[in-house]
């Protein structure tokens, strides 16, 4: 299927060969991205309305005027503060603990390692609908409601981390560690001078498919949090249609707001998401 | 030896937090939650177990019945899923100029918000919104389809925005199997003269089977649990016809404060997981050859 075979092919020629591959390829691309579109088309217009019939599939008179609209109504500024801090922490707990948690599974032998592994193992199969609801317990009994600390602890470790960054761990050459321990390094001095640094490929995988993750969630902090100050965007902006019902270009323009974030982190680090996934598969 | 102990304790020490977090967070729910499906678990009188009655409750109930056939007719998206994601990922592997741009596009809805799904696909499924006029302007309907108001369509049009939000990141899982397919073995069929569907069914699609077990039990599981979109779009309705076994779970437990009621329709839930991913592992298990 590749064209390496084949070097002497233009790429107009290839283009011309795949007219029907390409033909199918736009026709669902145009069915994932059009409600981006008319969403942003909606949001940068300041005439007519999205329900207008026939509907308008490209901007007039385009402005920012809804977004400042936005700023107005609804305290977006906090919103996007609160998803940053979010995400930041989790993210920082996460690569943290979970890899902490990966390199004695990766690189050392200890009693109970199988054990431990197991259960790890367990909890990706485990089901889980129950979390939310008992989780919700907890956190109130650790007096964590309303707190972004309740929000994000159950989320710090998870298997799929533990396992990928056991993965990366286990790709380092043993002498290197085998070397560190001839000269007295410290089991600790080994994990956060010699192997942390050769998997920050890894942990920026994990970071960034954690960051978008986080920024995303939507039930478990609209669970923990009920004070609209201090929602995250992805909680606070169903308030716009609550309090923007018709004005749907404002609605459009909030839309914008969220997701524009993880939009843009995801077409610079797509490599990160397709690495996510190939250790996902493996 | 001393080695050994000594790696012991300081692997545990490495170990402890992650380990700590996991079993307040995923074992213990899972175990407590299991518990108290059996008791009138309230935070105002003491504890009592009262054995099935939550169960029997639950299965008398019309919302929860109805509810857990609705999660059952999640289940018609899987096969949907799983083929339109194989054939996108094969579409897609391809080193064709701008293909890059396509995987990008089809993989945009899994990375975006719940929330803001809802309301972009709110805005689609309007009567008057963009789906109605293409629909009306192709002739395929006549008058507008109140797609999330119909009570007959809603639970379909929500089924549908689950299987745009999901295909791009089957898609991608399956992209990741394809690239580790090796590639002289479709060059020696090539030499062979297999042409290209030959090629698809008798060395990628059995190459694929694994991924395609680990996909399959994966939808399944995710069908069964269907509760977010739900929520964003319709909230259960109109007429509760959108209301799904979890949906139902969630409204009792954090909404009506109803715990027991709660834990046992999702203890329900979970058991139709189990079983069914049990079966899927016995029927697509890989065969021996």
């Amino acid at each position: 299927m590749t064209n390496r075979s084949r070097p002497l092919k233009t790429r107009l020629q290839l283009i011309g060969q795949y007219t029907g591959h390409y033909a199918v390829l736009c026709a669902i691309a145009v069915v994932c991205v059009f409600p981006f579109w008319w969403t942003l088309v909606t949001a940068i217009s300041t005439e007519g309305n999205i329900f207008a019939f026939p509907p308008t599939f490209w901007p007039k008179a385009p402005s920012f005027d809804n977004f400042i609209e936005v700023f107005k109504a609804i305290p977006i500024w906090s919103f996007f503060r609160n998803s940053v801090l979010i995400a930041v922490f989790t993210v920082f707990w996460k690569l943290l603990l979970c890899s902490l948690a990966a390199y004695p599974l990766a690189r050392l032998k200890f009693r109970g390692r199988k054990l431990v592994f197991g259960l790890i193992l367990a909890t990706l199969v485990l089901p889980s609908e129950v979390n939310f609801l008992v989780n919700f317990i907890t956190i109130t009994q650790m007096s964590l409601v309303d707190t972004y600390t309740g929000v994000i602890l159950p989320n710090v470790v998870t298997a799929v981390a533990i396992l990928l960054l056991k993965q990366a761990f286990e790709e380092v050459p043993q002498d290197l560690i085998d070397a560190a321990r001839v000269d007295g390094a410290s089991e600790w001095v080994i994990f956060s001078r010699i192997m942390l640094p050769l998997i920050t490929p890894w942990l920026a995988t994990v970071g960034i498919l954690t960051a978008v993750e986080s920024w995303n969630e939507y039930i478990w902090p609209s669970i923990v949090m009920s004070k609209p100050d201090e929602f995250p965007l992805s909680v606070g902006v169903l308030y716009l249609r609550g309090t923007f019902g018709s004005s749907t270009r404002v609605i459009a323009a909030g839309t914008l707001i969220t997701i524009v974030p993880t939009l843009l982190a995801f077409l610079f680090t797509q490599r990160f998401f397709m690495r996510g996934m190939d250790g996902a598969v493996k | 030896m001393k080695l050994a102990h000594r790696h012991t304790v300081q692997a545990w020490l490495f170990l402890t937090p992650a380990l700590l977090l996991l079993a307040a967070f995923s074992f213990w729910p899972v175990g407590y939650g299991s518990v108290l499906a059996f008791t009138d678990y309230s935070l105002i009188r003491e504890t009592r177990f009262v054995g099935l009655d939550n169960f029997r409750y639950i299965f008398n109930n019309e919302m929860f019945v109805s509810g857990l056939k609705n999660s059952l007719m999640f289940l018609l998206m899987v096969p949907f899923v799983q083929v339109g994601a194989i054939v996108l990922a094969v579409l897609v592997n391809n080193r064709l100029p701008g293909i890059r741009l396509f995987r990008a596009a089809f993989y945009v809805p899994v990375v975006t918000t719940v929330s803001v799904v809802g309301i972009m696909w709110g805005f689609m499924f309007h009567e008057q919104g963009a789906l109605n006029y293409v629909m009306m302007t192709l002739k395929l309907v006549n008058a507008p389809v109140g797609w999330l108001t119909n009570d007959s369509l809603a639970l379909f049009a929500v089924m549908f925005v689950t299987l745009w939000r999901g295909l791009g990141w089957y898609m991608v899982m399956y992209l990741a199997a394809l690239q580790s397919i090796p590639s002289d073995m479709q060059e020696a069929a090539m030499l062979d003269g297999a042409n290209r569907w030959q090629r698809f069914w008798k060395i990628t699609v059995p190459m694929l089977r694994p991924t395609i077990m680990l996909c399959s039990i994966l939808s399944v599981l995710a069908a069964l649990k269907a509760y977010q979109e739900v929520d964003v779009l319709t909230q259960g309705g109109p007429m509760n016809s959108t209301f799904t076994a979890l949906y139902y779970a969630y409204d009792q437990g954090l909404k009506h404060l109803k715990l027991p009621r709660a834990l046992a329709a999702s203890f329900v839930v979970s058991l139709f997981c189990i079983a069914i991913a049990l079966l899927c592992l016995r029927y697509l298990k890989p065969k021996h050859r």
